[in-house]
């Protein structure tokens, strides 16, 4: 666990560290808001807060996160899995051609996916990286793999504990559109989050 | 959790029975006694090597006037009973497709041979025919029933001598007849044309044809599954049942197991399956934080080179297919994938996007020493080291839109394209004999698998239902 522990510090500081450095990165924008659990899951105890590791930057601008949420009156537990994983709050985010760069639009859906995730802290979640189909199906794989692992990378600079977000590679075995145009691979260059357990 | 329980194998064993148990008669022996008494149509071997009248020479070869490919006819074989014609017929097809997919011997097209009259013995073959249809030799074969065996007898004959220069007898299980000719093809090859031949070798490959979905999803997954075939797209059938995603697989040296990449338990990993046996083993030792993918067995069967994140990124690594002897091999930020092992098993050739593109390096499979790059492709993918005696390594690079097979000579440093930029064309994999190689292509619509021989020539499409990728051939 230790050893577990200090990989996730030292990985978190080469993110905040990378976040920063980058100018095409904006800085992840983490709301401090904690999430408000009591009003929906009535007596589920919510595990321990996650541990105060390095908290980015507070933000620069304040973007209202709730809003798109419409509040609090969806109890996502109070659906099972299947139904959970239909409808997701948590969205998916779109890569550029052979990329795996979390991009400023990305960022935006990531720092929504984070509140959720701290409004539901039991939660576990794989991201799954997927990759359009031209590349060789041999390449995709770590292709898809760095997609997820971006993804997951982000959302832990954001504050979600790093054994809350598994990741998974299926290249581009499972396209979301079978179809060849741009705008089927486009859709297929993705970061698919996936709720496991709750 | 163990494994074996999910694996379909009455298939695959009943399989092995009817493949293994072919027997070679010694060659210009007598048979020996234990076996049924051969009905009439069959005398005993009798003029295969010891009247050779070339000494020094251990077979005798066909009488050819100039330097070109000897033109070589084969047809029907005689069935000794009415019912076993269809068997017959079998065999003798068979064999001319095996012996034509080498292009050791020029085969006579059978349309031809229509005017001959059929043999009804060894002893009443009409060599002025053979001879006037331009035939250099003869392949003239018998079956007859032993119980429920079949056997078949095979020589070659030399039109000019009108001599017998290669004979055989073979007994085996009459369920199969193609692997008759199969055995007949390789053993001529071997002892004719000092030519490892392929008949016998077999393809795997990942399909979607039994169209089952992913299970625990909300959107419709089409898995893949491993498959085998004859090197000629026959006996196909499954060989996994994993339920998820099964790619990746690569054949072990003796063709008793396949190493692949399986997400059945959640997360890719690396997996052996014994297909005759219902055993597996999962040597790389993924978790659901260690992921490991594309396995290839190193040429002597022991280890095992694969990729893995487990140090953060994508790296090569190789265990001891038992799992023990773990080795890192590839040390390097960029994603280092799809591992391939040199004949001597020294070196491995890997992709690396450390350029900032996909190419293939070398590097000492030991890991130390600095990898070489040879390639300067835009797009550089799945390299595949071809057998001894030629020194190339086979990927799939890109040519527009698509991928074309492509051929990096490693003396001369020259790369030749060996598919048309027809569809895309990927995943390739060398023939043991190094003059195939298989692949993965969209040129038919779907994806499917075809050969192509090393020179571009003589393409076969070798699957047809669903689609099938990532082939790997039999050693």
């Amino acid at each position: 666990m230790p050893v577990r522990f200090v990989r996730l510090v030292a990985l978190l500081l080469v993110i905040v560290a990378t976040a920063s450095a980058c100018s095409r990165k904006k800085p992840p924008v983490a709301r401090p808001t904690p999430p408000p659990p009591s009003a929906t899951a009535t007596g589920t105890a919510p595990p321990p807060p996650p541990a105060p590791l390095a908290e980015p930057e507070p933000p620069v601008a304040s973007i209202p996160v709730e809003p798109t949420m419409s509040g609090t009156s969806v109890d996502y537990n109070a659906r099972s899995l299947d139904e959970l994983n239909r409808e997701s709050p948590l969205q998916p985010v779109f890569y550029s051609l052979d990329s795996s760069d979390v991009g400023g639009d990305m960022q935006a859906t990531l720092q929504r996916n984070a509140e959720i995730l701290k409004q539901y802290p039991s939660w576990v979640v794989t991201v799954e990286g997927h990759c359009d189909q031209r590349g060789t199906a041999e390449y995709n794989l770590p292709l898809g793999d760095r997609r997820a692992q971006s993804a997951r990378a982000y959302l832990i600079a954001l504050g979600i504990p790093a054994e809350r977000i598994k990741t998974v590679s299926y290249g581009s075995e499972f396209p979301f559109d079978p179809g060849t145009s741009e705008e089927a691979y486009a859709k297929n260059r993705r970061a698919h989050f996936v709720v496991t357990s709750k | 959790m163990t494994t074996a329980p999910r694996f379909l194998l009455s298939l695959a064993i009943g399989a092995l029975a009817s493949t293994v148990l072919i027997l070679a008669a010694p060659q210009g022996r007598q048979l020996p006694a234990s076996q049924q008494p051969a009905p009439s149509a069959t005398p005993p071997p009798a003029s295969q090597p010891a009247p050779t009248q070339q000494p020094g020479e251990i077979g005798v070869s066909i009488t050819l006037s100039g330097g070109a490919a000897p033109r070589v006819a084969v047809p029907n074989f005689i069935a000794a009973t009415p019912d076993l014609k269809a068997a017959a017929d079998t065999i003798g097809q068979v064999l001319w497709d095996d012996l034509r997919f080498e292009r050791e011997y020029d085969l006579i097209p059978r349309a031809s041979y229509a005017p001959i009259p059929p043999a009804t013995s060894m002893e009443t073959v009409p060599f002025a025919q053979w001879k006037e249809l331009g035939a250099n030799a003869v392949l003239i074969g018998t079956v007859r029933q032993n119980a429920s065996s079949l056997t078949v007898q095979a020589r070659l004959f030399d039109i000019a001598s009108q001599r017998s220069v290669w004979a055989k007898e073979y007994t085996a299980s009459a369920s199969n007849p193609r692997q008759f000719a199969h055995t007949i093809a390789d053993e001529l090859h071997k002892e004719q044309r000092s030519l490892g031949g392929v008949a016998r070798t077999k393809l795997a490959f990942a399909s979607d044809r039994d169209g089952e979905q992913a299970r625990g999803t909300v959107e419709q997954r089409s898995i893949k599954e491993l498959y085998i075939a004859d090197y000629d797209g026959e006996a196909q059938r499954r060989v996994t049942v994993n339920r998820s995603l099964a790619i990746n697989p690569s054949w072990a040296p003796d063709g008793r197991s396949i190493a692949y990449t399986s997400y059945r338990r959640g997360y890719p990993d690396i997996y052996v399956s014994y297909i005759y046996q219902g055993k597996m083993d999962q040597p790389a030792g993924g978790t659901e934080i260690i992921h490991n993918f594309l396995p290839a067995f190193s040429p002597d069967g022991t280890r095992i080179a694969f990729m893995t994140n487990r140090d953060g990124n994508m790296e090569i690594y190789s265990v001891h297919r038992d799992g023990s002897n773990l080795r890192r091999v590839t040390r390097h930020p960029g994603n280092d994938s799809t591992p391939t092992w040199s004949p001597a098993g020294n070196q491995v050739a890997f992709t690396s996007d450390r350029s900032g593109s996909p190419q293939l390096y070398i590097v000492d499979a030991d890991g130390l020493g600095q990898p070489r790059r040879i390639t300067s492709e835009s797009w550089a993918d799945r390299a595949t080291w071809s057998p001894a005696p030629y020194n190339e390594i086979a990927y799939a690079g890109r040519n527009g839109p698509g991928f074309d097979i492509k051929i990096f000579s490693l003396e001369q440093g020259q790369i030749r394209t060996v598919t048309d930029s027809t569809g895309s064309n990927e995943s390739p994999s060398w023939s043991p004999n190094g003059r195939h190689i298989a692949f993965a292509s969209t040129r038919a619509g779907r994806t499917q698998i075809f050969t192509i021989a090393r020179d571009g020539n003589d393409l076969r499409q070798v699957t047809k239902a669903g689609n099938n990728v990532q082939p790997s051939w039999s050693r």
